[in-house]
Order: C-alpha cells, then structure tokens, then sequence
C-alpha cells in the first residue's frame, strides 16, 4: 500500500499543474528578488570595497586597512559610535516598552480600536516632517517655551538653553519616539488579529489578574513573535536614520551615518574612502544590535516565563503602565502639535516671541514658495505614483502567483521582503550610487523611482497580503466553476472585492516613497529634488515660513491620498452593505 | 440535454493517508447521488478533486468524466461544472443582476437579451424585481437561491452540492431542498450531493454512498 500511495501523490501534483500553467506569473518572485536584493548586495559590495581601500575610479587599487585607520583616528569617531548606539539601542527599547506599555493599558477599551485611526495620519507624514515641527516645538524660541512664557518664566525673548542638537542626542531620540511608537503600535494591533486575546484576557481576569498584567503576561508572548520583524526595523533604523539625526541630532560630533554622509558629500574624494568604513562600521553594527536583541530575547523570555510561573497577580503595575500609556499620549501630541504649528508659519506673516498665536497672518509665503515648489512637488508626486504602481504590480504578480501555484512563502521569504528596511540605507546607496553612475542612470527618474520601490514595496507587500490571503478561495473557485478564466476572477471578483486593501496599500506605498531622503538624494544624484530633500535641507537654517510651506505639503500629500484611499471605496460600494464594513 | 458524470478509478490522499478509496461511479441525469461520512473524511476534497479546484497538498488521481468528455486536466472553468456551498458566496460587490450577469454565458449576447434571461430566472424563483438588490439586504434563503440560480445560469452539466443546505433553518430548509432538487429533476442534470443530515440523504432520494475514512 505503501508504494500505490506514492505513485498516487506522483500522479496527484502532476496533474495538478498540468491543468494550470501559469505563465509569466511564475517568475513574479524570482523578478521581485532580483529588483530588490540584487542591487543591495551590488551595493553592499561598492560600499565594502571603497572600505578596505579598492575603488579603482578614484585611485584606489590596494586593499588596505588605511580607511578604518582614518575612521578611528577621526577625533569625533567615539562619541559618534557611543551617541549611535545609546539612540538605537534605547530608542527601540524605549519605543518597545511604551507601545507595550499602552496596549497592555487600553487593550479592550472603547477608544483602543480607534487609535488606528490616529495614527494613520502620524505614520503618513514623513520622518523628516515630523522632525522639523518637533524642532520648532522644544526649540528655546519654540512652542513649548512659548506656552509658559512670560507668565511662569519671565522670558520675554528666547531663553539660552541648547535642546535641538544636544549632545546626548535627546532630541533625536524624541523625534524617533515620535514615529516609532505609532509604528509599533499599528504592528501590534495587526498582530493581536491573530490571537483571541479577548476570550483569553477575559478567562486570566477571572483569575484575577490585573488587566495590564494579564496582557503582558498572556497576549505579549503572542503578538511578539509577530512583531519581532518590525522591531528589528525599528532598531535598524534608529542605528542608521539621517534625516531625523541631521534635523534634531547634534552636529558636531553627530551620530555615525551623518559622518558618513558629511564624508561621501566631501568635495575631497579621498574623504569616500573612511565614508565608506564608517558605512560599514554601521552595517556592522545593526547586525551586531539584532544579534544582540535576539540574546536579549532569549533572556527575557526566560525570565518572564518564571514570572509568569510566580503567579503574582500584578496589581502593583498598574502605575507603571499608566505612565507608559500617558507617555504615548503625550508622544501623539507632540507629533500633531509639531504638524499644526508648521502649518501655522506657513501663513504667518510675524510671530514674534513669546506669543502663541502669529499677529500677522498672509498668503504671502505660499505665493512666493509656488513658485519653486511647483518642480520638487510635482517630482514628489509623480516619483512617488510611480514606484507605488510598481510596487503594487510586483506585490500583486507575486500574490497571484502564490494563489495559482498553491505555494505558501515561509518565513524566510518574509526575512527578504524586510532586507531592505533591516541594512543601514547608507551601507548600500553608495555602492549602488557607483553601479547607477556605471550604467549611465545617475541623476534619473527611473533611479530615483527605483530606489524608493525598495523600500515601498515591503510595506505594500506587507500591507496587502492579510486581506488577499484572507480572501475565501471559495469565491474564486465558485467564479471559476462558472466559466471564468483566472485573469477574469482577478479582475472581476478579486481586485474589485479588495479594493479597500489595495487602496490602502497604495496610500501606505505613496506615504513611503514621500518621506524618502537618503535614496532621493544618492539615486538622484542632486538633480531631482523631492519636497523631502529641500526641506531636511532648508531646515539647517532657512526661515520658518518657507520650510513650513514644504513641511505642510509634505505631510499633505500623503494625507491626501490616504483620506482617497478611504473615501473612494466607501463612495463606490455605498449600496454594497457586505462591503462596507471598515478594516 | 441528458447528462451524466461518471469517476474512474478516483483515489485522494493525504501526507500519505489515503482519504477515498477507489472509487468508480456514474450518475444519471436527474440523480442526485448522496455522499455521507464523518467530518474531516474528504467528502468536500472530492467534490473538489471533481471540480478541478483540490488544494495541491492533496494527491489524487482518476479520471473524472462530464458526459462523454474526460475533464480530469482542464482548468475548473472548462469543466462545465456547476459547484454550490454552505455560504452562498454571492460576490459582495455586485448587485443580485451582476452576480447573475457573472454567471450567464457571453455567447448570450445584447443587454436586453441578458437582462431579460436574468428576470426570466428571478421570476422563476419568486424573486422577480431582485436584480438592482445588494446581495448583503437579502434574507438567508433569497441569497441561497440565487447562489443556485446563478449556478445553473452558467448552464452546466452536472452538479455538486457541498452541504449547500447546512447554514439554512429547518423551515427553509425544506423549502430551499424542494427547489433545488426540483430544478435538477427538470434539468436532468446529474448532481453529486455531500451532506451530514440524513434527511438531505432522503430528500435526494437517489443512491447513498458512504466514506468511512
């Protein structure tokens, strides 16, 4: 019996394929690994090379140690390696604990479900957005001084204190805070999809548990495996970020990938040679700090596996956690204030400290911006359309193709799709800076829409695979018992059944690729500027009413594509009750 | 019009355990052949294997016949096979037309002519007037019966019934069996039905045939 069973299974998956062959389809993956993991590793090639001294184009033809012996030797190099490993390490830690801290608090409350909808707004503004209002907030001319001056401080002009810049790189840590924890915070709720913790929660009460603890206790060692990728983006992203350590970060010494950007933007080539060093250091690092996470893992896991055994019924921790979700609150403030307070310079004609308010409003600002906006924004735009249809093509060839072949990706494909948002930007742009200048691309559009598609198309993947998979495969198989050939149950019945996902998922892309500003600024070589680029770089100085104009479109467009990607498919199936529920 | 569905030599396993037995059958226009067993057995994975839509991690073989045509390697949408469910699986974007419209062969041609085929069948089943509805305002048993309309709109050759009565209470029950197994006696369409309850067993009143596991 044994051997007719293998000759039936033999029989069985030969049949199968044999009755769909799936065409152009099957290379979606295969086409999707090459766009994205290719040019990385090319990238991480031209990087490490330049590091040990071999870049040919610039004279560099020995391997050698002489750019590490550069790097070290740089007098600002140990407090640079000391301030980026303090923000990364203790941002992510920071963030993990806060939006931990909050879920355990409000999980199951009214209000809880409805967060997801503050934060969207939050997360589709962009990095560098966010930081320019948050320095505006905690500067000494600022709004925060602002609110207590002169009534409580007796300042009547900007006090002579230093908060944006410091040097223990609080600021910069604030301004990660502020993204990160929304971050965290969407990923959790996605996760908690997936586990009853309602029932769970319900049945560790009656035990009598306190509420925060019996989340932390039985629903947190559900959701973190599910969380564990993002939390490793988040601290890879905090090890490396630019944009936020150049807006709020100190500048002198900064954190190591501002050296190494402040070395590869050197009009001394020979500074390229310790960039690319430091460049490594950071790759180096990253990798080190998730090893190092997932030891950390082990070690709480264990710990908290005694806790839990303990049976202490943790009522004592409430406060704790109040705080945490007080901190959160707070966080979410801040971001909103930072935005509307950009806004506000927009139309300001003066805003003299200490007032609150500006005395004088205008369109002027507007009016002169328009006019040297009009070609940043329209790149913005267009750039970022652009890697969003590619993204979601790709996405979508890829989940067909899962659908047709009946494969299911494990987890190391999902290790892949997170490739790009776990290796420091600045470890492979350079490379890939060289390979693009190589192949005559630099400084083009198709360049910059590619390099913005790296990291678009992860979240796009990410965003629209729970809702395909979730599709019943009962309606396609229903479609194609009645005739319908696969393209046509794509097009008629699945597409327009998850067209909600798929706008979001397109709103989630768009919002990616305008935050962008390390690859805009390699991959375009200085020749195409995004609202994104000039505003990190009005920010070193440039007056407030202009930056604000960028700032607030910056954060306008996304939004505006987002409230679209709501809006449109509650308008088309407004008669269509099965499809109007919201998620 | 006088179908018939016949399996040759059907056998379904899975991660080495084998589901169905060697299995031969014929069903003439009009029957409606009872499939019974225990939940997890693979009755519904053998309405699939027949349908063209088994999950690959199950390995099958057979022939499986419509008519006169072996339809064991084409695709699901050339089989001619019409497939009802527990859900009715109205698609939630369409209206109660557009489902049917869905169904409804393209060589009918002209958008009257459509329209009129889908009243005429509306009409039929007391549901005239239905068409412009959103299928989610529509009581369990309207959305049962149109799932069966659209089914037979697309003119197929046999049937198979995966417990297309188990989510409907006793009253509708009743009435929903009538009308099914009415149209396929009219039809003469050979029909595969896969069922818990006896009395669908009963209702159908053709052959039962048991899987055991």
């Amino acid at each position: 019996m044994g051997e007719a069973l293998h000759e039936i299974a033999a029989a069985g998956t030969a049949g199968e394929s044999a009755g769909r062959p799936r065409g152009l389809l099957a290379y979606a993956p295969g086409l999707t690994v090459a766009v994205f993991l290719v040019p990385i590793a090319a990238g991480l090639l031209g990087t490490l090379f330049p590091a040990f001294g071999y870049l040919p184009a610039l004279g560099g033809r020995t391997l050698g140690w002489a750019p590490w012996q550069a790097l070290f030797a740089h007098p600002g190099f140990p407090s640079a390696l000391r301030l980026t490993l303090t923000t990364g390490l203790g941002t992510t830690a920071a963030a993990l604990a806060l939006a931990t801290g909050f879920c355990a608090l409000v999980y199951g409350s009214t209000g809880f479900r409805r967060a997801e909808a503050l934060l969207a707004p939050i997360l589709a503004s962009p990095h560098s957005a966010i930081a320019i209002g948050l320095a505006f907030l905690v500067a000494p001319s600022g709004w925060l001084a602002r609110l207590v001056s002169p009534w409580l401080t007796g300042w009547t002009s900007p006090p002579d204190f230093l908060s944006v810049g410091d040097p223990w790189g609080l600021a910069l840590a604030l301004g990660l805070l502020v993204k990160e924890v929304p971050y965290l915070l969407l990923m959790t709720l996605a996760a908690l999809n997936q586990v009853p913790a309602r029932a769970q929660l319900d049945i560790a009460r009656a035990l009598g548990y306190g509420r925060g603890v019996a989340w932390i206790k039985i629903v947190l060692p559900q959701v973190y495996p599910q969380i564990r990728l993002p939390v490793y983006a988040v601290l890879a992203f905090s090890l490396s970020v630019v944009d936020v350590s150049l807006i709020l970060g100190p500048g002198n010494p900064p954190p190591l990938a501002v050296l190494a950007m402040r070395w590869f933007s050197d009009p001394d080539v020979g500074q390229y040679f310790p960039a690319a060093a430091a460049a490594s250091l950071l790759l180096a690092l990253v990798a080190a700090s998730i090893m190092l996470w997932r030891l950390a893992e082990l070690g709480v896991a264990a710990i908290g596996r005694a806790w839990i055994a303990r049976g202490g019924r943790g009522l004592s921790a409430e406060p704790g956690l109040r705080l945490a979700a007080l901190a959160v609150g707070l966080l979410m403030a801040l971001s909103t204030l930072s935005m509307l307070s950009m806004a506000l310079w927009s139309l300001a004609s003066t805003w003299r400290f200490p007032a609150m308010l500006p005395s004088a409003w205008t369109l002027a600002n507007w009016r002169h911006a328009l006019e040297r906006i009009w070609w940043p924004a329209s790149t913005t735009l267009f750039v970022g359309l652009a890697a969003t249809a590619a993204s979601l093509l790709l996405a979508l060839a890829c989940l067909e193709n899962e659908a047709r072949s009946g494969a299911h990706p494990g987890s190391r494909a999902l290790w892949l799709l997170y490739t790009p948002l776990l290796v420091p930007q600045i470890a492979f742009l350079f490379g890939a800076q060289v390979l693009l200048l190589r192949l005559g691309l630099d400084g083009t559009f198709l360049a910059v829409v590619w390099s913005h598609v790296l990291f678009v198309l992860p979240y796009v993947f990410l965003s629209l695979a729970d809702p395909w998979r979730a599709l019943d495969p009962r309606y396609a198989r229903t479609a194609a018992c009645l005739g319908a050939s696969p393209a046509r149950i794509l097009l008629r019945v699945k597409l327009p059944m998850l067209l909600r996902p798929l706008l979001i998922a397109a709103a989630v892309g768009f919002a990616v690729s305008v935050g962008q500003y390390l690859p805009t600024l390699f991959a375009g070589a200085g020749r195409l500027s995004t609202l994104t680029t000039v505003a990190v770089t009005l920010a070193a100085g440039a007056d407030r009413r202009v930056i604000g104009v960028y700032v607030f479109l910056q954060s306008l467009l996304p939004l505006v594509l987002y409230g679209l990607a709501l809006l449109l498919p509650a308008a088309i199936y407004a008669n269509r009750r099965g499809l109007a529920r919201s998620g | 019009m006088s179908g018939l569905l016949r399996l040759a030599s059907v056998e379904i396993a899975l991660a080495g355990r084998l589901l169905v037995p060697t299995l031969d059958l014929a069903v003439e226009g009009g029957e409606v052949v009872t499939i019974m067993g225990p939940s997890g057995v693979g009755k519904s994975t053998l309405l699939a294997f027949i349908g063209g839509t088994v999950d690959p991690v199950f390995s099958a073989r057979g022939r499986v016949y419509v008519g006169e045509t072996e339809v064991t390697r084409l695709p699901p949408e050339r089989r001619r096979l019409g497939i009802l469910f527990q859900d009715d699986l109205l698609f939630p974007h369409l209206s109660v037309g557009g489902n049917l419209a869905f169904g409804l062969p393209p060589a009918i041609r002209g958008k009257r002519q459509r329209a009129r085929r889908i009243e005429t069948a509306l009409a039929g089943a007391g549901l005239a007037g239905f068409a412009p509805r959103d299928p989610a305002t529509l009581s369990g048993g309207q959305r049962a019966r149109i799932a069966l309309l659209r089914t037979l709109l697309a003119e197929p050759q046999a049937l198979l019934l995966d417990e297309p009565f188990g989510k409907l209470d006793t009253a509708l029950r009743e009435e929903f069996r009538r009308f099914v197994f009415g149209l396929i006696a009219a039809r003469r369409l050979p029909a595969l039905l896969v069922t818990h309850d006896g009395a669908d067993a009963e209702a159908a009143g053709g052959r039962i045939l048991r899987l055991d596991g």
